[in-house]
């Protein structure tokens, strides 16, 4: 069968968490969108190990995983830091940090 | 100069070992040095007792000098002629790897001379500023720095090598800068002080650069090593080095072009005047020619340009003297004539080094005699040195007179007074070589003649012409007697030539000069002397003596006088040709800096700084707009990446 539809999907997915993130205020909007590129990436990933037929591929998606886990913790964390002091998850009225 | 290579016939300096009283040659230095050490750093322990009898202890140190000296000068003539070089190690100054310099005195008729000259003078000397600087509040520090001269100065005159000779260079030149800028509340006193400095540095680079000339041709500076070596040195080394040791000279001596600080030291106290500026530092130029005579001899360039050098001094000098209405001034500007003199007869070579000696021992004394002289008239005119407030003193000063008129006839050239001997033999010597040179000497001594008398007349004779409330009278014992003998030594100096006894008492340095036979007859020579100073002297009388002399300085006066009056106009020159293109090369290099190194620097600074103010408003604190960046840099990374894969 054709892998191609597979890869096609990822780079819908991916292109669709792209621009989210660019052009969402949300910062928990911002974040789905970074997690819905994190799983366009595994798509791609275990499409290609299939392809190749070797598991290479795949476990590099369980390390996506894990970081993406854990990348969630920490974000989420400072995602509600942040809107406990400023009572609002827009990510540009945190813009205190620059020249 | 036609002397070839063929009639130079210097002796090898090769000292013997120093034994009896000669080896107490160290003392001499040293007894000096431990007063002026005692008197300058003594001061803050026991300033009363230092201040009550400081100056008693440094007049002890000097008269303890000159009594070695005396006693080594007698023990000198007692060996034989062949034997009088005496040598004395005291220890090595400093050694790496081939060079090895030793702290080592020589002890010969030359210095013997010197020696006799600087600490008898410098005694009396001693002895009279007790009473000149007797209401000097600073009287202790006075003569802690003449003691460091006179130790300085026996430092430069029994050093055996030239390293030696510079270490007691330098010290006179830093006794020279303390004592004329001794009364350093006056602006004027401070600025000759640090004229004089700055000029005599212009001269030790020369003294310097020879001494490294030196090394690198003998591998040495000692007299012993190079005077036996001088002769297979090339000729172009030989004039380098002797051109060198000349501008040395030329700025410790006095000599055009070096001369502008001279008339300005006399701003110092009278003592120095007389002790560092006339009789013993500024002759030290000669010394260094005579003492040099091994490579002199074999450097005729050298030779030359030290009788040019010389003749223009002279007459230079002379000038100035005549026009000067500050007594102190004309006395200076005679004694560079003087000097010129001395260094002519150097210059010319085996037959003038004893005659330059003999004259320079005169002219110690005799001009040591007038600078104190005018010193003590000074003081009973309530330190006033215009000549021209002068007049009439010879009945309130009549010691001063009297002395002063020994040393005025000595340095006139006066028949049997020392100053005849000594200058006729110059002339005649400088005849014998080159008539042009000798013209311009003999004319000199006509000069001297002139502003000698002149000077004589403004302030002994005539009208008094005395500022209100001033009332001259003779000065203490302490400061007469002093006047009283060297007036004595002016009078009688010229015995050392009898039987031509200096001559050969120095042939173990100097040589033996073959006789050259002067155009005329040395009585018809002597006769011309006499005459021309004779007309010098009539001349005088003619225009200063018999007519009221003004109490202000005319003003309309022909352009000569003028530029007599402005030093012929040295230190415009000096301006002109070293101060302000100086300056401007200063200033240029000023704007260099600034404009060229700075600007390259900050301007570097400044253009960072600027692309730094543009770029950082890269980082504007939205996150999304980072996420762009980042977007755009990995579409251009594929982007290029299928542009590498594709082609």
């Amino acid at each position: 069968m054709s892998l191609t539809p597979y890869i096609v999907l990822s780079a819908i997915l991916f292109t669709i968490g792209a621009v989210g993130v660019l052009t969402r205020r949300n910062a928990l909007v911002v974040f789905m969108c970074v997690e819905l590129m994190l799983n366009a990436c595994n798509l791609a990933l275990v499409t290609f190990a299939k392809q190749h037929g070797n598991l290479d591929g795949q476990v590099a998606a369980f390390f996506v995983m894990v970081v993406a886990a854990a990348e969630v913790v920490v974000g989420l964390a400072i995602i509600m830091t942040i809107f406990r002091t400023r009572r609002s998850a827009s990510v540009d009225d945190a813009s205190l940090l620059k020249y | 100069m036609s002397l070839s290579l063929a009639d130079a016939q210097i002796p090898v300096v090769d000292p013997g070992a120093a034994d009896g009283v000669l080896s107490l040659l160290w003392l001499v230095i040293a007894l000096p040095l431990a007063g002026a050490v005692v008197l300058l750093l003594g001061g803050a322990l026991a300033r009363g007792a230092m201040d009550r009898w400081g100056h008693w202890l440094g007049t002890a140190t000097v008269a303890g000098s000159f009594a070695l000296s005396l006693a080594a000068f007698f023990a000198l003539l007692g060996r034989d002629e062949a034997d009088r070089q005496v040598g004395q190690s005291l220890w090595t100054w400093f050694e790496a790897g081939g060079l090895k310099v030793g702290m080592d005195l020589l002890y010969d008729p030359l210095n013997a001379l010197f020696l006799l000259l600087i600490t008898g003078v410098g005694t009396l000397i001693h002895v009279y500023s007790i009473g000149y600087m007797e209401h000097d509040p600073r009287r202790r520090r006075f003569f802690g720095y003449l003691n460091l001269f006179v130790a300085a100065m026996l430092v430069l005159v029994l050093s055996a090598n030239f390293l030696g000779v510079f270490l007691g260079w330098e010290g006179v030149g830093l006794a020279s800068y303390l004592l004329i800028g001794f009364w350093q509340h006056k602006p004027s006193a401070a600025a000759a002080a640090k004229k004089a400095f700055v000029i005599n540095r212009v001269g030790d680079i020369g003294l310097s650069l020879a001494i490294a000339l030196m090394f690198a041709t003998f591998g040495s500076t000692d007299f012993s090593v190079i005077s036996a070596a001088s002769s297979e040195a090339g000729q172009g080394t030989l004039n380098a080095i002797g051109l060198l040791l000349l501008l040395g000279a030329c700025g410790k001596s006095a000599q055009v072009p070096l001369q502008a600080w001279l008339l300005d030291a006399m701003e110092g106290p009278t003592p120095v005047s007389a002790l560092i500026h006339a009789a013993t530092m500024v002759t030290a130029g000669v010394y260094l020619v005579v003492r040099s005579n091994f490579i002199f001899e074999l450097a005729p360039a050298a030779q030359t340009a030290t009788v040019v050098v010389a003749t223009v001094t002279l007459l230079w000098g002379a000038v100035l003297g005549c026009a000067k209405d500050d007594i102190k001034k004309a006395l200076a500007g005679s004694t560079m004539s003087q000097i010129g003199y001395m260094m002519l007869a150097a210059g010319l070579g085996v037959a003038g080094y004893a005659f330059a000696i003999f004259h320079l021992l005169t002219h110690g004394f005799f001009k040591a005699n007038m600078f104190l002289g005018a010193g003590s008239v000074m003081h009973g005119m309530d330190d006033d040195v215009d000549m021209r407030h002068y007049g009439g003193l010879r009945k309130y000063m009549p010691v001063t007179f009297l002395t002063f008129a020994m040393g005025y006839l000595a340095i006139i050239g006066f028949p049997l007074f020392s100053g005849f001997w000594s200058k006729d033999k110059i002339i005649e010597t400088a005849l014998a070589e080159n008539l042009l040179v000798g013209l311009c000497a003999l004319l000199g001594a006509g000069i001297t003649g002139f502003y000698m008398t002149r000077l004589m007349l403004m302030t002994f004779f005539g009208e008094k012409r005395w500022e209100p409330g001033v009332h001259p009278h003779e000065s203490p014992k302490v400061m007469t007697v002093p006047l009283v003998v060297l007036a004595a030594l002016s009078v009688l100096g010229g015995v050392l030539l009898l039987g031509d006894w200096i001559v050969e008492f120095l042939a173990p340095v100097t040589g033996v000069a073959e006789h050259h036979e002067p155009p005329l007859p040395a009585l018809v020579i002597t006769t011309i002397v006499v005459a021309v100073v004779a007309l010098g002297v009539a001349a005088a009388w003619f225009l200063v003596g018999r007519k009221e002399v003004p109490r202000t300085a005319p003003t309309e006066v022909s352009p000569v006088v003028r530029a007599a009056r402005a030093d012929l106009y040295g230190d415009q020159l000096n301006d002109v040709l070293v101060v302000r293109p100086g300056t401007s090369l200063a200033r240029g290099l000023t704007t260099m800096d600034r404009v060229g190194v700075d600007g390259v620097v900050e301007g570097g600074a400044a253009a960072l700084g600027g692309l730094s103010t543009v770029g950082r408003r890269l980082q504007n604190g939205f996150v999304r707009s980072y996420a762009l960046s980042v977007v755009g840099g990995v579409l251009l990374v594929v982007l290029a990446l299928l542009a590498v894969n594709l082609a």
